[in-house]
């Protein structure tokens, strides 16, 4: 799906990278918890998110994420927009609570990573 | 790839310890530079994964330090300096899951005891030398 997609299957306002909404996705991850985003997440573009500071658009920076979808409708502020809009990423946020907000994704089609292994 | 590099380039970073807003900056230069150098993706990602691990630890265990990286013919090396309070026991640290940090860095989506590991997993060499009350130098290395 697009991200595009993902933004009308949320309900979900775009914040910045506008542009980009038409880029494909093959998977996803949703923590609060940036260390495991860091630490287990492979090649998911999509990172979803109640945790709002700085170091969630450099996690997602780090590792060549290409959207950020904010949920519980949380605010992310001008500075963490800007730092976004530096790297080209979309950022999204939704009145979805996490849970809701993973199932539709993936019930529609957008797979994480599988199991860990090691 | 790198093309054949005469001397291996040398990048200098100050890391500020006392703003965790801006932790990570040094590590998002050092992806726009390996970039610029044409260094392929995934050297890039591993390098810069391990290096903004690296600098969460420099703010939130050691009030900030220095960050040198070195990018030669065959790997780019992470050289992580500070004057922090050293690791006691870096056998123990380096335990998935076991972490020193104060509960408030846990609310800001780390301190999950997942640095070092981390650090240890993407890189190809790391070494840590650190004593207790002088400081820890971390270093790494990825291979192209």
């Amino acid at each position: 799906m697009t991200i595009n997609d993902i933004k009308d299957l949320l309900g979900a306002q775009v914040l910045c990278g506008g542009e980009n909404l038409d880029k494909e996705i093959h998977s996803a991850c949703g923590s609060d918890m940036m260390s495991d985003v860091l630490a287990y997440v492979k090649e998911q573009a999509v990172l979803m998110t109640g945790l709002v500071n700085a170091q969630v658009i450099r996690t997602a920076e780090m590792m060549d994420m290409l959207c950020i979808v904010f949920v519980r409708s949380k605010q992310p502020s001008q500075d963490m927009i800007d730092l976004a809009k530096e790297s080209g990423m979309v950022i999204l946020t939704t009145p979805k609570r996490m849970y809701e907000a993973c199932g539709i994704l993936y019930s529609n089609g957008l797979k994480g990573n599988g199991e860990l292994h090691g | 790839m790198v093309n054949y590099m005469a001397e291996p380039l040398v990048f200098h970073f100050e890391v500020d310890g006392d703003n965790f807003t801006s932790a990570g900056q040094a590590s998002v230069q050092v992806k726009k530079n390996l970039r610029e150098l044409g260094i392929d993706p995934e050297t890039i990602r591993r390098v810069s994964i391990a290096m903004y691990e690296g600098e969460i630890n420099m703010v939130i265990h050691a009030h900030g330090g220095v960050a040198e990286v070195i990018v030669s013919d065959e790997s780019v090396e992470i050289i992580l300096k500070d004057t922090g309070p050293g690791i006691p026991n870096i056998e123990q640290a380096m335990q998935e899951g076991f972490s020193t940090a104060p509960d408030n860095v846990r609310s800001l989506g780390f301190g999950a005891g997942m640095g070092l590991p981390n650090m240890k997993r993407y890189t190809d060499y790391m070494h840590i030398d650190s004593v207790v009350g002088v400081g820890t130098t971390i270093t790494m290395k990825v291979n192209y």
